[in-house]
């Protein structure tokens, strides 16, 4: 009986300290099909693809390759054997050719041991054409734009003769005319029976390329449909385990005194005369694109930045702030935007990286007194449900979710009036994002005034209840909860007035009547 | 015991991580420990003498000044710096303490010469670095060759002696039956492990080390901390550089060669990571121990000062290597 399947993963786990990134987990790939993978950051996926291309081995489960069970154990194994993945993050060596490139540790070489251009050339331009790109192999890598680098890539993972090909975000950098060529290059893999995992996030070009669709949330595996029978509601259901809205509360509408008002701030080259309020018990968002700004007004505030321009009162006086201390002692905390980058202590345990701002109140005459630091840490560990098998754990070792809630806690401890955070849940699981949605809640409930800055628009829409929208550098416009819709804020967010969508509207209305 | 088993119950999944971690954490707090006990237990197979009172008193007493200065050092490494410095500084204290230890000038004029030297070295030092003017490599390698020249300068490149019988003390005298550079050791390194393990700035410390970036972002004065830090270095090695300067009864320009990397040696094989972060009093005091234990071992040997050379150097390779390991399976 001849073997359907190219890839069959069987019951495999995969823990890491603290965290248990696969549970017994599954996955199916038939020959000369498409598979694709879906699931929010933090389901495992890449876990999965590291245990496929033999980076990581698995701690349970069984690996069958092509009909033969086999246990890998390093990457050049799993492409010996046929298994080659495209990375979202591209790594071409830019002073290199495409063909050097192509063929990179496996040049061939005439008798003298030297490499054979020609034949290299030669090489690269077969290759190149069985799957249809017109890119000439003597160019250097760096002369490439980051769709050819792409095609480049998908052409080198092709060249070991691969029976399965796993693309990890392909299109995330490539143009749509790009796109029908990759699927041009996936529609030809496919008819030479090569099996191909997909990873995406855009459920446009899973329909369009998938023949099976595979779910995964929170290290499990949910589910294996074929495409057609799978539609996009119920697909996201599984993706995300409930309905979106489940995830945020009721809204309430009385808010108490004004804590912050910014007035006429500026920062040039960042953001020009930007004027708003947060109330206590309010949430405030900052919607806009990338790069809009939003972001840099929270650090002018903070004192990581210096305004140009621009008065900050913080309840009811006039502040100067020039350092994120005197922002601590003004009653603000800040969670930033990259946790990893300017938010943790990497190396330290999960206690010492809550300490920091609060550490004043546990001196006793010069010594910390390590006692009410266990016993404030152990709280807030336990209110926050942080998952560590002790305080003393690296938080290096914690899941994404799990560092977030450590470096929520850090300013916690210190009680702030004021909180600011930035892109609170990005790359968390979608389990730990409603749990933090309920403390931003909680928090607000307490009388906290918090802003939130955000790209993800249901988070905006679901968390504020007023939201101000930046468009480069000037504040475009303020919704409340009530008028805020995605359409209306990326009208905002592209440059375009509300009085200008008022006008679209009469238009459209008299067109209409 | 009670204490594991109630965490193993709250985490039921965990347990398994939990007592790897554990063991994991026993390898990495007791090894270089473990390390310290095996060379000695060679040593003493291999020359019997080795362990003697005397020779372990004395190991200790000539490791004391490289000691010193790498209790000072550590916490440096720890906030991701370096200071090449100390061995220069250490020259410079020795003239300038040897001239003020000269005749009829009371003790505390001496040690308060050592002080302030060392303090104002450190201060300059940890200024240009907090200040983000320097690379704390350059910088302390600007200062390294500036501090010799200084010494070599103030000291006409001679050596200064007839050093009172009073200062002689500090590094030549006993109390109880224990040398008095030893002492100065020890306390140094409890005051230091207190600052540490037991002080805001401590915690601090650590925290630059880890991500200087969240360090200020939580509100930490890092500029503050970073000059204190290397003030303290400059410090200690003004004291290593008195101690060592009585103990051999003159002031030498030319004393203190290579110091810095010695005492950065030390620092490096006690597990203290040139990565920032990770680091700890203790180790380093082992780490001396250990540079002190094989030195004195080859010595009783009969081995060459030479192959010495190559051994410790091996041991740092092997030192840093481990720690590069350490990091990497992160």
């Amino acid at each position: 009986m001849e073997n359907n399947y190219i890839l069959e993963m069987e019951n495999i786990t995969k823990e890491f300290p603290g965290v248990k990134a696969l549970d017994n987990v599954q996955l199916k790939v038939r020959k000369g099909t498409v598979h694709a993978l879906m699931g929010e950051n933090g389901a495992g996926k890449s876990t999965l693809m590291k245990i496929i291309i033999g980076m990581y081995t698995p701690d349970k489960g069984r690996m069958i390759f092509d009909g033969t069970e086999i246990k890998l154990t390093n990457i050049h194994d799993g492409l010996d054997r046929g298994i080659s993945m495209i990375h979202q993050e591209l790594s071409p060596i830019p002073e290199m050719t495409v063909a050097e490139n192509i063929f990179l540790g496996r040049e061939p070489t005439t008798f003298g041991g030297f490499i054979d251009r020609k034949k290299l050339t030669s090489m690269t331009l077969d290759l190149l054409k069985s799957i249809g790109i017109n890119i000439d192999p003597n160019l250097k890598m760096k002369e490439l734009s980051i769709a050819n680098t792409q095609m480049i890539e998908i052409a080198k993972a092709i060249s070991f003769n691969s029976k399965l090909v796993i693309m990890d975000e392909p299109t995330s950098a490539i143009t749509e005319k790009e796109v029908a060529q990759l699927f041009r290059v996936i529609k030809s893999l496919k008819e030479k029976n090569v099996g191909i995992i997909y990873i995406t996030h855009k459920m446009s070009e899973l329909y369009e390329i998938a023949d099976d669709i595979s779910v995964f949330r929170d290290g499990k595996y949910i589910g294996t449909e074929r495409a057609e029978k799978l539609n996009k509601e119920d697909l996201i259901k599984m993706m995300v385990g409930r309905e979106l809205t489940q995830l945020f509360h009721k809204p309430k509408s009385k808010f108490g005194d004004v804590v912050l008002s910014v007035q006429n701030l500026s920062a040039n080259g960042h953001f020009q005369d930007v004027s708003f309020e947060v109330r206590k018990g309010e949430i405030l968002g900052f919607a806009g694109l990338m790069g809009s700004g939003r972001t840099e007004i929270l650090e002018a505030i903070f004192g990581l930045r210096n305004p140009d321009q621009g008065e900050i009162h913080i309840h009811g006086k006039r502040v100067n702030i020039k350092s994120p201390q005197d922002a601590v002692k003004n009653h603000l905390g800040f969670l930033t935007e990259d946790r990893k980058l300017s938010g943790l202590f990497l190396p330290l345990g999960v206690g010492d990286n809550m300490i920091t701002v609060h550490i004043d109140n546990y001196v006793t005459k010069g010594f910390l007194n390590k006692n009410r630091i266990k016993s404030d840490c152990l709280k807030k560990k336990e209110q926050l449900l942080i998952k560590t098998p002790s305080l003393e754990q690296a938080v290096a070792n914690l899941s994404g979710g799990n560092q977030q809630k450590v470096l929520l806690a850090r300013w916690l401890l210190k009680n702030p009036d004021i909180l600011f955070l930035d892109e609170p849940t990005r790359g968390i699981d979608v389990g730990a994002k409603s749990e933090f949605y309920d403390l931003i809640f909680d928090l607000a409930n307490q009388g906290k005034a918090i802003i939130v800055v955000s790209s993800e628009m249901v988070e905006i829409l679901g968390l504020c209840d007023r939201i101000a929208v930046m468009h480069e550098g000037h504040l475009a416009g303020e919704l409340t909860r009530k008028e805020a819709t995605q359409e209306l804020i990326m009208h905002l967010a592209t440059g375009h007035s509300l009085d200008e969508l008022d006008n679209k509207l009469e238009v459209m209305e008299s067109i209409l009547t | 015991m009670s204490a594991n088993i109630e965490n193993i119950k709250q985490n039921p999944l965990n347990d398994k991580q939990l007592l790897k971690g554990r063991s994991k954490n026993v390898m990495q707090k007791y090894g270089i420990l473990l390390v310290l006990l095996f060379l000695c237990v060679l040593m003493w197979i291999l020359t019997p003498h080795f362990l003697t009172v005397t020779n372990l008193v004395n190991i200790v007493r000539q490791m004391s000044t490289i000691g010193i200065i790498a209790i000072g050092v550590t916490p440096i490494i720890i906030t991701k710096g370096i200071d090449l410095s100390s061995g220069s500084l250490v020259a410079l204290v020795s003239v300038i303490v040897a001239s003020f230890a000269q005749g009829n000038y009371p003790l505390l004029i001496p040690i308060l010469m050592a002080v302030v030297v060392g303090v104002a070295v450190g201060l300059i030092n940890g200024t240009i670095i907090a200040k983000g003017l320097l690379a704390p490599f350059i910088a302390t390698l600007g200062m390294m060759t500036a501090a010799r020249g200084a010494a070599m300068l103030y000291s006409d490149g001679r050596p200064i002696g007839g050093l009172s019988e009073s200062f002689k003390f500090i590094g030549q005298g006993t109390i109880l039956g224990i040398p008095v550079p030893v002492i100065i050791f020890a306390l140094v390194g409890v005051a230091t492990w207190i600052i540490l393990n037991k002080t805001k700035i401590g915690k601090y410390i650590y925290a630059i080390g880890g991500n200087e970036h969240a360090a200020v972002t939580a509100g930490i004065n890092v500029k503050k901390v970073l000059i204190l830090v290397y003030a303290y270095a400059g410090l200690l090695a003004g004291l290593a550089g008195m101690t060592l300067t009585s103990r051999i009864a003159s002031g030498q320009p030319q004393s203190g060669l290579m110091f810095e990397l010695d005492a950065i040696a030390a620092t490096v094989i006690g597990g203290t990571s040139l990565f920032g972060g990770i680091g700890t009093i203790g180790g380093t005091i082992i780490g001396a121990l250990i540079i002190g234990v094989v030195n004195n071992g080859l010595d009783l040997m009969g081995v060459s000062s030479y192959w010495q050379q190559i051994v410790k150097g091996a041991i740092i390779v092997a030192a840093v290597y481990v720690d590069s390991r350490k990091n990497r399976t992160k």
